[in-house]
This record gives structure tokens, sequence and C-alpha cells, in this order.
């Protein structure tokens, strides 16, 4: 499937993360529920791969595995995620808990709920640092300081020993950021960092987030399903579908030139200032639930170049350009595809 | 606000809604006996303080704003959830608070209608929705007869682009998207001619908000809606509006013909939410960095409220609050755009200072 000269089709060497054939599911009273089907990716060292989709695509679910923070009876049913090529997968809850924080970063939505309440901010950064390395009391404070000042955190030495109500959201965030990075982990992954926070905070966050990671020399998976985040953020992206990746490539290719048809109709749904439309591209309908994943390609019943065949079978990942695009429309390399144009259908 | 009627002289003579210097203040005093003991004086939150706009007839006027800056308190006062502290809301030109008793409300009660933010909480998940739709017939007393008031209620099922049948379901049945079309569909219920929309498409994907927004345009150019929209998203609001106010700490810092806000925006507050936006089109605009957060409410800064966060800001911003002067289509209160301080050249240099800091 992947040719070899292909520049993102094929996971190098030394990515740092990969994950081949990623299968998660919930079994349940009425049978199993595929939430992630499938789906392969790697992000390479320094990079950030942006994981952008609409709810219920599968995109936590994924971020979730990778730092074995899957909620049962979600499980692993098939697949194999590598951190710097080795399996971290299956591994039993105290390694794996030796790799969040030392070797993966998290940051969440909501700071709130990721700080502990009853600490102060202090205390958690220290507990952190001491957890993962040799240093003092003394040096693990000092070292926490410098983090806090590092994320922009005003009169550092006194907001130290504050707990985390007394913090403003985005400066919360600050501080979950700080965590995340404490230790230097060569992945962070951010689910959606920014969404719970004004778009002046966002833009904040956003380039905080971005600066430091590469400043530390991390990688990062963001998940979101905000599309500008992803443009001002990203290297490469994968577009989220019913849970398999519709599209992943570079992103200024996938968001000015989608090439599958759920890439385009979502970029085409989303307003932009100083594009005077009078109607936005609609997507009729909306993506299916778990239980009735159409047959074929899952977008089948909502696109408008279906064909026979994607009602039959499913495509896999075909290199286009520098992307790699889950569709039929691409399986002729030599066959000109037309402009794709969504329906002014009014059913919804 | 006398500059007003100059400044939008074809509209004014059909403004459906008229706000005139609105306010809400909410006490959060500490309670009594913790002010006696520790001596703790009153507390009020200014969270609308003085606004005042004009929504012409069949258009959508927007207020935008970060969160805590009022903005959804104004669609509260507008439908009359909220009593107003102080200001006048005029209804084709009747004052609400003229309307006493529930008599003399209903007629106009039922020709204003809400949508709210969340599809999940805004219906009952214990009745069926067409009895959702039919409630605000009912409660108006428009129709008595059953087989009229279910004929009315699949019509309003299909205006919204969906079956007449699913009026048989239950809400949990739909999806976000279905159901703040079933919102709309109650709101529509009544026949209304003004809705107020409290973030109608915040809790949506992008591809189902597309959705929402093409059919809030349809039902407008069918119905002659008139809308109030309330959002934090930019783009959303530049899609939508026709008018268009900025709110900062409960004041109305700038509002206008929205294409003219986003074409020439004045106020810095403005300057800085257009610069916030993530730059999906990737042209690598420059932009001034936003800087500082939103302060308390219960204690906003003097002067002009946004000073500490302004980059143009002096010692009359500190001091002096900023009185509303009259631009091409609408106010901005801003003492820098009084003055003529503001300057094209001073921005690009701010600009051009922030792309080295980068």
């Amino acid at each position: 499937m992947m040719s070899e000269s292909d520049p993102v089709g094929a996971a190098p060497r030394e990515a740092l993360l990969q994950v081949e054939n990623l299968r998660i599911e919930f079994p349940t009273r009425r049978g199993v529920l595929v939430a992630v089907d499938d789906i392969s990716f790697h992000i390479n060292e320094g990079e950030v791969l942006g994981v952008v989709g609409e709810s219920g695509a599968g995109k936590s679910l994924t971020g979730a595995s990778i730092i074995g923070l899957l909620e049962p009876p979600g499980r692993i049913a098939g697949g194999e995620i590598l951190l710097s090529g080795r399996r971290i997968d299956h591994l039993p809850y105290e390694d794996m808990r030796r790799i969040r924080g030392r070797e993966i970063g998290m940051v969440f939505q909501d700071p709130l709920t990721s700080l502990n309440p009853l600490y102060t901010v202090g205390r958690q950064l220290i507990e952190t640092i001491q957890t993962h390395t040799d240093l003092s009391e003394q040096a693990a404070r000092k070292r926490a300081l410098e983090l806090l000042g590092e994320v922009g955190i005003p009169a550092a030495s006194q907001r130290i020993d504050q707990y985390p109500h007394q913090f403003s959201g985005g400066m919360r965030q600050r501080v979950v950021i700080a965590l995340a990075l404490c230790i230097n982990p060569k992945l962070v992954i951010a689910d959606e960092p920014t969404t719970a926070l004004d778009v002046s905070i966002q833009a904040q966050i956003i380039k905080l987030l971005k600066r430091l990671c590469h400043e530390h020399g991390a990688a990062v998976m963001l998940i979101t399903h905000d599309m500008g985040v992803i443009a001002e953020t990203a290297d490469r992206v994968a577009v989220m579908y019913a849970g398999r990746i519709a599209e992943v490539g570079p992103v200024s290719q996938v968001i000015k030139h989608a090439r599958h048809p759920y890439t385009h109709g979502l970029m085409g749904s989303i307003p932009m200032i100083g594009h005077d439309m009078e109607r936005l591209t609609q997507i009729d309908g909306s993506m299916p639930r778990l239980t009735e994943i159409p047959r074929g390609c899952a977008f089948n019943p909502r696109c408008p170049k279906v064909m026979e065949r994607c009602r039959l079978d499913r495509p896999e990942p075909l290199p286009v350009g520098n992307s790699q695009v889950a569709c039929w429309l691409y399986d002729d390399p030599s066959a000109e595809v037309e402009e794709i144009v969504f329906g002014e259908a009014e059913n919804g | 606000m006398a500059d007003r009627v100059e400044a939008m002289p074809e509209d004014s003579g059909d403004a459906l809604v008229r706000v005139t210097d609105l306010a809400k203040y909410f006490d959060v005093s500490p309670p009594w006996l913790t002010r006696v003991l520790q001596n703790e004086p009153r507390l009020s939150l200014r969270a609308v303080d003085g606004v005042s706009f004009d929504i012409p007839r069949g258009k959508t006027f927007s207020l935008v704003g970060e969160s805590g800056c009022g903005k959804s308190t104004v669609a509260r006062l507008v439908v009359g959830l909220y009593r107003p502290t102080m200001g006048s809301i005029e209804f084709e030109g009747v004052d609400m608070a003229s309307l006493k008793t529930r008599a003399q409300m209903a007629p106009v009660r039922k020709r204003l209608q809400m949508i709210f933010q969340d599809p999940f909480a805004s219906l009952n998940p214990r009745w069926r929705v067409a009895d959702i739709i039919a409630e605000p017939i009912r409660a108006h007393g428009l129709m008595s007869d059953d087989g009229e008031i279910a004929r009315r209620v699949g019509e309003l099922l299909e205006q919204v682009r969906l079956s007449a049948r699913d009026g048989e379901k239950f809400p949990h049945e739909f999806s976000g998207g279905q159901r703040q079309r079933i919102s709309i569909a109650r709101a529509l219920a009544s026949n209304p001619d003004f809705l107020v929309c409290d973030e109608p498409t915040s809790a949506l994907d992008v591809s189902v908000q597309a959705q929402i927004l093409n059919l809030m345009k349809d039902l407008q150019r069918e119905l002659g809606l008139t809308y109030l929209f309330i959002s934090h998203d930019l783009a959303v609001v530049y899609h939508i509006s026709d008018y268009l106010g900025v709110m900062y700490l409960g004041r109305l810092v700038e509002w206008g013909a929205a294409r003219e806000i986003f074409r020439e925006p004045r106020h810095p507050y403005t300057r800085m939410l257009l610069d916030a936006i993530p730059d999906l089109e990737m042209s690598g605009r420059q932009r001034i960095p936003v800087a500082g957060e939103v302060p308390s409410p219960i204690s906003p800064p003097t002067g002009c409220h946004f000073h500490p966060r302004c980059p143009f800001a002096n010692d009359r911003c500190r001091t002096e609050m900023p009185l509303p002067i009259a631009t091409a289509t609408g106010e901005v209160r801003c003492h820098a755009v009084e003055e003529g301080r503001l300057t094209e050249e001073l921005i690009r240099a701010k600009r051009a200072e922030a792309g080295i800091a980068n």
C-alpha cells in the first residue's frame, strides 16, 4: 500500500511514536462496538501531529489508549503502540505509570479536573518531579519555580503556594502544561487543551505550548475539533471520521487542498472572516452512531462523490501527493478527481 | 446617545428593538452576618453597565465578547428573564417596563422567543418532541383543537428540516444538531418576530454548526425574523450578522455594521479579538500578540476597563471613562480613537515590534 519514496506514508524507522492497526472496542450487552477501527499513524521526534475530528470520531480514545488511560470496558482489541521502538500497549500498570509523566506528558481539556484541589500547585509539581527524579525537596521546588516562570505565571514565587481555585482558567492551564513538561517528556498528548478557554487566552496557550515543546524538544499529539488551532500549531494533521483516519498529511496540504470528501466538506463548513458566503457548505446528516457504522467507507451515505464500490469495500489509506487518503476516488492515480461539491439538499 | 439618530438615519425609524442605557447589577455581597462580624462592605457586580443599541427589523444583531463580559445577561434582560437595574428596552416602541400585568405582557411575550446554548439541557427529557413544540401554542392559547395543534407541530418540524413523524420521539433519540432544530421549532411555535439566540451553535460540531447557521439564515429570509445573536466566535458572527456589538466587562466598547467593523475595527479590544483568531488560511498575517486576562467584573479597572491590556493606553485611559463617539455606522468608546492617536503607523509599529519579539 505504501510506496517507499513517500515521505509521509511510510513511518520512518526513527519515529518516536508508532501506532499500528490500533483497534479499540467496547463490549456491550448488545455486541461489541468498535470505536477505533484499525488506524495507523506515527509521530516523529519534535513534531506536532494534529488529530482533528468531530465528537465521537475516536480521537480522544486514541490519545487515551496511548497513555494507557483507556477506561474500562473500553479495551485495545488489536494493533500495537510503540514508543521509541518499544511496545507500550500491554505493559503492566506500574511500568505504564513510570512512562506517564516521564516519557509521555498529558494536558487535558479541563484544567480544574487535572489538578488536585486539595494541594497547592507547588506541592503537585514537586511531587511529580520527585516521583520521576532523585532531586531533593529543595531542588525540586527550585525546578518547579523555574517551570512556573517558564509558562508565564507572574509572581511565581508567591503563587507556587496557592491552590488551583486561586488561579484563573488560563493560568490553571499554564500550570497543567508546566506539570506535563516538568520531566522533559519526549511526547506530550494534549487533548483539547484550549477548548474551555476564551479566544484571547486560547491564543496565548497555543503559543506557549508550541514554544515550550519546541524548546524542550517534545513531540505533541494535539487532539482538537478546531481546525484553526491545528493550522496555527501542527506540522501534520490526521482527520478522523467514525473511528477511522480519513486523511493524514502536511497541515498546509490538508487545509488548502483537502483530498478526502469529508475533509473538504469540513473545511467548507467552517465560517471564515473575509469570506462572504450566503450559505456554508453543508454536509447533510451526522456522523453515524457506533452501532450503525455503514459497510464500506463510513462516510458513504453523506458523500457527494459516492460510488458503488464505496458501499461495499472499505478504502485503505492510499498515498496522494504528500498525504495519505482513505478514499476510492484516489485508487487510480492517473484519474483526475473533479471538484467535490456538496449539494444544497435541505434535509438534515 | 443623541448621536444615534444621525448615525443610522435609514434604520432608526424601523428599529424593532431599542435598548437604551441598559444596566443590570447583581448583589454578590457576603451574607449579612459575615458583613457585620468581619466588617465587610456590600458588593455589587455590574454585569451590564450602560449598554445602548438598536436592532432594525429583519436584521441580525450580534453581541460578542469573552466570558463574563455580560453578553448573556443582555440576552436575558431583553427577553425579560431578568429585570433591568436601569435603562429601558423598547419592543416596537413599547417600553417593556411599562407592561405590569401578565395580560399586558402576553402579546409581547409570544412575539419574542429564546434559543439556548445547550440543547441537552433545554428540552425536557420526559416529554415527547410534539409536546415540547406544542407547549408555547397551548401556553399562549393560540389554538385549542388537538388536531390543529398536531398539524401545526408537523409543519414546524418540517420547517426546521425534520420529519413530522419525529414528534412521536423523545429528545434522547436525537443528536445535538437535531435537538437544536427542535429548540428552534419550539421557539417558532408562537409565530415570533424576534429570536434571542444565546450561543446556539457553541455546543455543536462544526459541520452541524454549519447546518444550523444555514437553517437560521433560511428561516430569517422565509419568516422575516429579527435575531439578537450572542456568540464568542467571531467567524460565526461574521457569517451571520448585519450589525455587531463588542462587549467588554459590561460595556459595549464598539458597535456598528458588522462588515464595517471587520474591515476596519476601531477599538483596540476589537482589534485584539480579531488578532486572537487562529489563522486558518495560514496567510502568515502580522498580529499583535494577545496579553493578559479579563479582570474580575466585581472590581473592574478604573477609567476604560480595557486599559490594563491595551497597548495604546495612557493616563487619561486609566482615569476617565470613555464616552461613545459616533462612527460611520455606530459608536466606539475609546480615548485613543477620539484623540486620533490610533494611527495606522502606530499599529503597524506595534505589530512589527511583536514580530521581532516572536
